[in-house]
């Protein structure tokens, strides 16, 4: 009998996992099956075109990678600095360091339409109007949705998993060679910037991969923020609005006129943001591992 | 004693958070000397040798009380500068430590961060001078470009005491330095220590009997956080004052 609930077990365990498996394969490959059939260069070049049911996404796409690199630009230097005061500065017992760790624990577990509202409120409209008021003289410029502000929005939602990976990798780096610095009558300061972040580096790069591969899929930050449904030209400036990939996808699903028309586009669309989602991850671990290799050379 | 004295150590109590780790412990070194610190494992002795040039600042809940006096100055007064004071009172650790990246960089690192010099030529000499002194130069001069960490381990100790030689201090605490070293390398170490000794005061703690007896001109017996003997190295090792003294020399404890 207990050889058969062993048995068992095992079997059900091996199911599930080769579900979870098929469940991927069936979306991989229903993505890749259906949204090749329309890609061409032309759809990956152009702009949409009637009503989206022609055309391509390239305005989507330019955004969302400039969305994801403005937003990494933001919340990488940002959570560095975070993490280095965490793991070089704070003492565990101090209150503000608690409060703080307490409070980044809690921003990775807000939802993110949460972080959408929480955008369109401080940044557009609180950040953005002093703004105007300040450098405008009232006009509306940065107190409406962006591309500044989505990607803004994005970082804050992004920064837990910048802070927790770096801070991880500063905690690593032993304590002989902050030692070894400090004995030589270098600063903490010195240390930190010469000796500690340069082996953490790989950290940080492995941060912002993270970073990049939540920002890239997530919808809900952009939606009050900066996205905008259609645009005719490409974003040139901070307080211009953008197309999103992500957005596109949900814009082409629920508001088309002509389903059968707009349905090979949906598929193309996905299977791009996929792509572009991997490829993103791509060039950081790239980068991560050359620099790997810079700093044992 | 009357004759030159470079650090004073008076009535050092020390505590990490209510653990008492040294009591009452006095001793005075001499400039140019090698001083040698033995004595069985958590006796106190690198908490000592630690608490010379501050480093156990670094830890949390670490006090002093007493006086630490180098050239007189009072190493543990509110106008002592830290970063300072370990440039003039140098360490090399137990296990070499040379910092991931060029040799070259590496002993260069204290001179940069000190802000001594910025003229490549002048940078150039001292990495030169200093690899030298440690006896390393013919062995790396023609990688000083490469990683460190490829050097042998003998290798990369006397790079971290030609890092600590490039700042120029004027004494160096070594804490086990051979420990983790092959015989060869080890003698190397200690060769090297007693051509140091013309231009350093040297204090060494070391598990190694014989070598306390080889490098050192004094040594100080540590048991359970006490200074229990400081002696000439020779009347230390040959007669013994103390009876706990005699018995951790000949081995029969510890």
């Amino acid at each position: 009998m207990r050889k058969f609930v062993d048995r068992t077990f095992v079997v059900l365990s091996l199911a599930a996992t080769v579900i979870i498996l098929a469940i991927l394969f069936v979306i991989i490959g229903n993505i890749a099956y259906h949204g090749t059939e329309r890609l061409s260069w032309e759809f990956i070049t152009a702009a949409p075109e009637s009503g989206m049911t022609a055309g391509g996404i390239f305005p989507a796409i330019y955004g969302t990678v400039l969305l994801v690199l403005l937003m990494s630009l933001a919340a990488v230097p940002f959570g560095v600095l975070v993490a280095i005061y965490f793991a070089e500065y704070a003492r565990p017992e101090s209150r503000l360091y608690r409060w703080t760790r307490m409070a980044v624990n809690n921003l990775a577990g807000v939802p993110s339409i949460v972080f959408g509202l929480f955008g369109l409120g401080f940044f557009v409209q609180s950040i953005g109007k002093a703004i105007d008021r300040a450098a405008y003289s009232g006009r509306l410029v940065y107190a409406q949705p962006s591309i500044l502000w989505a990607a803004m929005t994005m970082a804050v939602l992004t920064l837990p998993v910048v802070i927790i990976t770096v801070e991880e990798t500063l905690r690593a780096v032993p304590r002989d060679y902050r030692e070894a610095s400090l004995a030589l009558g270098a600063t903490k300061l010195q240390t930190i910037f010469r000796v500690v972040l340069p082996q953490a580096w790989s950290g940080v790069m492995t941060g912002a991969i993270l970073a990049i591969s939540r920002g890239a899929g997530e919808v809900a930050p952009v939606l009050f923020t900066g996205a905008a449904y259609f645009l005719p030209r490409l974003p040139s400036h901070p307080a211009d609005q953008f197309m999103h990939l992500g957005y596109h996808i949900w814009v082409l699903t629920t508001q088309s006129t002509n389903v059968e028309a707009t349905k090979p586009l949906l598929y193309s669309t996905v299977f791009v943001l996929v792509v572009l989602t991997f490829l993103l991850n791509i060039t950081a671990i790239l980068i991560r591992n050359r620099m790997r290799k810079w700093a044992v050379r | 004693m009357g004759s030159p004295v470079k650090i004073t150590v008076s009535g050092a109590n020390f505590f990490y958070g209510s653990n008492q780790a040294l009591h009452d412990v006095s001793m005075e070194i001499r400039p140019q000397f090698v001083t040698a610190l033995i004595g069985p494992s958590g006796c106190g002795k690198s908490t000592f040798l630690r608490s010379l040039n501050r480093m156990n600042d670094l830890i949390p809940g670490a006090r002093l009380e007493g006086k630490v006096e180098l050239d007189g100055e009072n190493v543990y007064s509110d106008s002592m500068d830290v970063i300072h004071l370990r440039r003039r009172v140098g360490m090399i650790f137990q296990k070499s430590n040379p910092f991931p990246m060029s040799s070259y960089d590496n002993v260069a690192y204290g001179v940069r961060v000190n802000g001594l010099t910025k003229k490549r030529i002048e940078l150039d000499e001292v990495v030169e001078k200093t690899l030298r002194a440690a006896a390393l130069w013919d062995e790396v001069k023609d990688r000083l470009h490469r990683s460190a960490m490829s050097l042998s381990g003998g290798q990369q100790q006397r790079l971290c005491i030609a890092r600590a030689l490039a700042v120029e201090p004027e004494v160096l605490l070594m804490d086990e330095p051979a420990s983790a070293l092959d015989p060869i390398s080890t003698a190397k170490i200690e060769e090297l220590i007693y051509d140091l000794k013309r231009t350093y005061t040297i204090i060494i703690v070391t598990h190694n009997m014989q070598q306390a007896a080889r490098v050192s001109d004094e040594t100080g017996f540590f048991l359970s956080g006490r200074l229990v003997e400081f002696n000439e190295t020779k009347k230390l090792f040959t007669a013994p004052r103390n009876r706990e003294t005699e018995d951790y020399i000949t081995g029969r404890f510890g």
